[in-house]
């Protein structure tokens, strides 16, 4: 026992507690979701076989991968605008920046795709309003599909794409821009060839938080895709809540996993993860 | 640094991009105040009887009422567990409770529907289905990682040396636990207790799978009322979570500021 208490730090004592719980109801239902994966039906790797042969499950995935980059794109682009806007203007501005997109960050999501609901509809408020100013004659399909979905996903990452570009860009050093213009690069120049590549770390970071949170995004696809545009998540639910087929959807969270955790490893060779969640970086 | 033309367009850009963020919700407020008995927006009247049902529906009512206790709850569970945690691991500062800080983050990034899954299987033989426990317990394990990173970040700024102090004075470890750590990481614990509140409070997906009949969260009836698409209440209820949200923010704000204040 003495010996124990000298090689086990007290300090492991109040760690216990969280870790343990995370160990048995969460970690441990997690394997046995993998496990599920290779066993439910039966033993084998039956459930992985069926992704080469079911078009349907292809399709899926392939809608999945394929929402996600857009998404992506568009959040990381739009997030990279908003975050260069925040760390070259004054202080005042920058707070009023902050809080706006804070406040957006934390509207409820449920909140969030009900407006968007009201808004895209086909007696929208967007849709009643073309009409009303005569550009368009037939309402457009904004929702109950893939364009609905986007931007509902688009709406909802920017946030998250500007804050890891936040933390990257408050951290270059002014100076270095300076330096470039007084070298005789012009700001194009210097934009492309010494900001860019110095706030690459946090644009990989930014790029790939994005794209696994929008992996398993659930409720804006359902409520925007209208059923039309099914997604990993939502296909993933059904299979569970209403065919109760475990090892089709063991094996497609067994592959979300898998892309999750090798993004996260991709990531941490490009910065320390705890500087993306906020933490500290020591 | 001189503002250069293509900076200008920029800035105007992010702030169109911010307003493109937060107006959309704001739509909710209009169809609140319409005196139809389905969703529409208002042509001219306006009326409050929607906000009236929402306020004497006593299933809405029992609704904010659970979410209400389960995020209390969840909130309070994941600040002392994450707290505890957060100080354990600063103490510890080895290579293996950076592995154990990086593992517990992973609830927070791992995929909702995954967690939601990985709770529905172990809830089922727990008999914890559809239960406050029940929720509560998956809610807290979601949460905690929040405090933990907020705790972590105000313990970044805290001098390991007012510790050895405290002792060298001859307290305890629980007494400098308490009146010296504690009180300087006060503004963590605090931010750590209302995103977790927050994130419970919020939580949409693992309550549709773990959640039936006996618990109905306010977000479970939210995503009723969107998939029905037809009652204006959830328009209400929408307009009531965006001004929890604003007030909220607000104490956070001026929380905040007060501290940083005190700082410098």
């Amino acid at each position: 026992m003495q010996i124990l208490r000298k090689q086990i730090h007290p300090g492991w004592l109040i760690i216990a507690p969280l870790l343990l719980l995370v160990l048995a109801l969460y970690l441990g239902p997690i394997l046995n979701i993998l496990w599920l994966s290779v066993t439910d039906p039966e033993p084998g790797l039956g459930n992985y076989a069926k992704l080469g042969e079911s078009n349907a499950l292809a399709r899926i995935i392939w809608t999945t991968v394929r929402i996600c980059i857009i998404t992506t794109l568009f959040s990381v682009t739009l997030g990279y605008s908003i975050a260069y806007a925040m760390v070259h203007c004054h202080q005042r501005q920058k707070n009023y920046m902050l809080t706006l997109l804070l406040v957006s960050f934390w509207i409820s999501i449920l909140v969030r795709t009900f407006s968007w609901l009201m808004l895209l509809g086909r007696k929208g408020l967007l849709n009643v309003a073309l009409e009303d100013i005569g550009l368009i004659a037939e309402p457009i399909a904004f929702m109950r599909n893939e364009l609905g979905v986007l931007i509902g996903m688009v709406h909802y990452m920017i946030p998250y794409a500007v804050l890891p570009l936040l933390v990257s860009m408050e951290a270059l050093d002014k100076r270095v821009l300076d330096a470039s213009r007084n070298l005789g690069a012009t700001g194009h120049q210097t934009f492309w060839r010494i900001y860019l590549p110095l706030t690459m770390p946090g644009l990989v970071a930014s790029t790939l938080l994005v794209f696994i949170l929008s992996l398993g995004f659930y409720v804006t696809p359902a409520v925007l895709g209208g059923g039309k545009v099914l997604m990993v998540a939502e296909y993933i639910s059904v299979q569970l809540l209403v065919t109760l087929k475990w090892g089709t959807a063991a094996m497609l969270a067994a592959l979300m996993l898998f892309g999750v955790l090798a993004m996260l490893w991709i990531m941490s060779r490009f910065m320390k993860l705890s500087t993306v969640f906020g933490g500290s970086s020591q | 640094m001189k503002t250069g033309l293509f900076s200008l367009f920029n800035r105007v850009g992010a702030w169109v991009l911010l307003l493109f963020l937060v107006t959309p919700a704001l739509i909710a407020i209009p169809v609140a105040l319409t005196p139809k008995r389905f969703l529409s927006m208002p042509k001219g009247e306006y009326s409050l009887r929607h906000f009236e049902k929402l306020f004497t529906s006593e299933e809405w009512l029992s609704s904010f009422f659970q979410s209400g206790v389960i995020a209390v709850s969840t909130s309070a569970l994941a600040t002392i567990l994450g707290t505890l945690c957060a100080i354990g691991l600063w103490r510890v500062s080895s290579k293996y409770s950076e592995m154990v800080r990086a593992f517990l983050l992973l609830p927070l990034i791992i995929p909702q529907i995954i967690s939601a899954m990985a709770f529905y299987r172990l809830w089922i033989p727990l008999g914890l289905l559809d239960s406050y426990a029940g929720l509560i317990l998956a809610h807290t394990i979601l949460a905690s990682p929040m405090v933990l990173i907020t705790v972590s970040a105000s313990l970044a700024t805290f001098d390991p040396k007012l510790e050895q102090a405290s002792k060298n004075l001859g307290a305890s470890n629980w007494t400098t636990m308490r009146r010296v750590i504690l009180p300087s990481i006060k503004p963590g614990v605090f931010a750590g207790a209302l995103f977790a509140f927050i994130l419970s409070w919020d939580e949409i997906v693992v309550t549709l799978f773990i959640s039936k009949f006996n618990v109905y969260t306010l977000p479970r009836r939210m995503w009723n009322g969107i998939r029905e698409n037809t009652d204006p209440t959830v328009a209400a209820a929408a307009v009531v979570l965006i001004a929890i949200t604003f007030i909220a923010f607000a104490i956070f704000a001026i929380q905040s500021r007060r501290n940083a204040k005190r700082i410098t």
